[in-house]
């Protein structure tokens, strides 16, 4: 990493954290976190959390476990509400679904058939034949085009990620939030996920929220990685690295290195 | 599996069976086994064809069907109804599980001298009988099954949009019915002793009433065709519900081999 682009590490340990660079004028905002706290009973899980997301990125969000990376995302997700500051998501655009969630485990339904489980993503959005021909269609993109039929408890693992990735992705989300959707993957599987999910992403521009521990995954795969760390963001780095990445390359090396030491130092 | 091996594999439940009666059979014949014990198949066999020709047992077998099968759709609808609310609502529960409990404790068979003072030996008193005694199998395991259902896939239902009517035929009811047929199999078994039982003690009809008929003539060969008869509808029921369950089932990791 060039030493200009360390300017692009900032500290937001020291309050009050300067607000994330003006989003140009063209790129619209996906959703932004203003002073966002989260309280269960006396436990403060999330304090002050400052995030402008524009649309289209990808971010990854790290953290040792507890830290309070998979509360934000329930967040966004409005799976929960934040007791202090607010959220705010960028404009409904038609024919998309706001946000959709992709859990840690497949959470498929096991009496539906695959392309059922799919078009649980289009509740809502289309029905009969029209939702079938979509569900076939994310399918074949996630390359599962002739599991359709079959029962989910035939898949393996990775499979039926897959499935519950199709699943999130049907009803063309302007925001996917991701949380550590590959986390009980074998490596090798994983690495393949990793590859699909940004090829598709690349395809689609949704914005990503990608909640992981790992943090070669997140420079692999991300635009911007935020480490949070006792509910704060302790560490807002973009990784300006071309894509297709080369994982184990020096520069995302480098940059994970960068992460490892606010995570340990 | 194909039709002819699936075949072979149930065949194989009925060898038992065949052999002991084959055994019975030779015992009686020898003489090992008096006839005013035991007769021998042959003899019940042959009041099977009797009874079969004088149109008497088809009557009989009719009216205890009709009996259990009502039962069974009074008894069970509430206690599938009772469950589904119970599992769904914390009110609902909090206000009728803790007496249902209690009266689950109760043998509903006791409660034949209270039934036949309140009905007579009329048909409510079957009726009343088999409707109890299937309603806790199918109450439980409905209430179960229900708190049993996966709350990450509840979770994934709503956060996909899913409304309660969705969610509901869509995620709660499938995850709740393997507890329910389970306790259909075991409420179809109550039916039939409740039945048994109800027609021996108090009626004027039903397959009960032949058998308690036939021992004051000291036909035992009735007695005891009557009683095969029991066995024969018990497995009847129970292959329905085997059958039903398969149907609606396909999913289950444990229905699909077989």
């Amino acid at each position: 990493m060039p030493a200009a682009s360390l300017t692009a590490v900032r500290s937001f340990v020291e309050a009050p954290a300067p607000v994330r660079p003006a989003i140009s004028a063209e790129g619209r905002r996906a959703f932004a976190f203003k002073g966002v706290g989260k309280r269960f009973g006396d436990e403060t899980v999330l304090d002050g959390i400052d995030l402008d997301v524009p649309a289209g990125q990808f971010v990854a969000v790290i953290g040792k476990s507890g830290c309070g990376k998979s509360t934000l995302l329930r967040l966004l997700a409005g799976l929960d509400r934040p007791t202090s500051g607010s959220l705010t998501l960028g404009a409904e655009e038609q024919g998309h679904s706001r946000t959709r969630f992709m859990f840690q485990e497949p959470r498929l339904l096991p009496w539906a058939s695959v392309v059922k489980n799919v078009e649980v993503g289009l509740t809502g959005i289309a029905s009969g034949t029209d939702a079938r021909r979509r569900a076939l269609d994310i399918l074949g993109e996630v390359g599962l085009p002739d599991r359709a039929d079959e029962w989910p408890s035939v898949l393996s693992g990775g499979q039926k990620q897959r499935v519950a990735l199709a699943r999130a992705l049907v009803g063309h989300p302007q925001i996917l939030a991701l949380d550590e959707p590959l986390g009980a993957l074998d490596a090798l599987t994983r690495i393949e996920m990793q590859q699909l999910l940004e090829r598709i992403w690349l395809a689609q521009k949704f914005t990503a929220v990608l909640v992981t521990h790992d943090v070669a995954e997140a420079v692999a795969l991300a635009d911007r990685v935020v480490v949070i760390s006792e509910g704060k963001i302790a560490l807002d780095l973009d990784v300006p690295v071309a894509r297709p990445r080369r994982r184990g390359s020096a520069e995302l090396a480098r940059l994970e290195g960068t992460i490892l030491d606010r995570l340990f130092g | 599996m194909s039709f002819l091996s699936r075949l072979q594999a149930n065949a194989i439940g009925w060898v038992l069976p065949i052999l002991v009666i084959a055994g019975w059979e030779a015992a009686s014949r020898a003489g090992v086994m008096p006839a005013n014990v035991l007769p021998a198949p042959s003899a019940v066999a042959e009041a099977f064809w009797r009874l079969t020709l004088s149109g008497e047992l088809i009557r009989n077998i009719g009216v205890s069907t009709a009996r259990a099968l009502a039962g069974f759709a009074v008894g069970g609808s509430i206690g599938f109804a009772l469950g589904l609310a119970n599992g769904l609502s914390r009110l609902s529960r909090g206000l009728t599980d803790t007496t249902l409990q209690m009266i689950r404790n109760i043998p509903h068979l006791a409660l034949i001298p209270l039934v036949i003072l309140w009905f007579g030996i009329d048909e409510e008193a079957k009726l009343f009988l088999v409707a109890l005694g299937v309603f806790f199998p199918i109450y439980v395991n409905t209430l179960l099954g229900i708190q049993s259902v996966d709350p990450q896939l509840v979770e994934m239902g709503r956060v996909y949009g899913m409304d309660r009517r969705a969610l509901f035929f869509r995620v709660i009811l499938p995850g709740a019915l393997p507890a329910i047929f389970v306790g259909l199999r075991y409420s179809l078994g109550i039916m039939w002793l409740t039945l048994i039982v109800a027609e021996t003690i108090s009626a004027s009809s039903g397959l009960g009433y032949m058998a308690m008929q036939a021992r004051e003539f000291l036909l035992i060969d009735v007695v005891v065709l009557s009683i095969l008869i029991y066995a024969l509808l018990g497995k009847l029921a129970d292959s329905l519900a085997r059958l039903l369950e398969r149907l609606s089932l396909g999913w289950h990791p444990a229905f699909q081999n077989g």
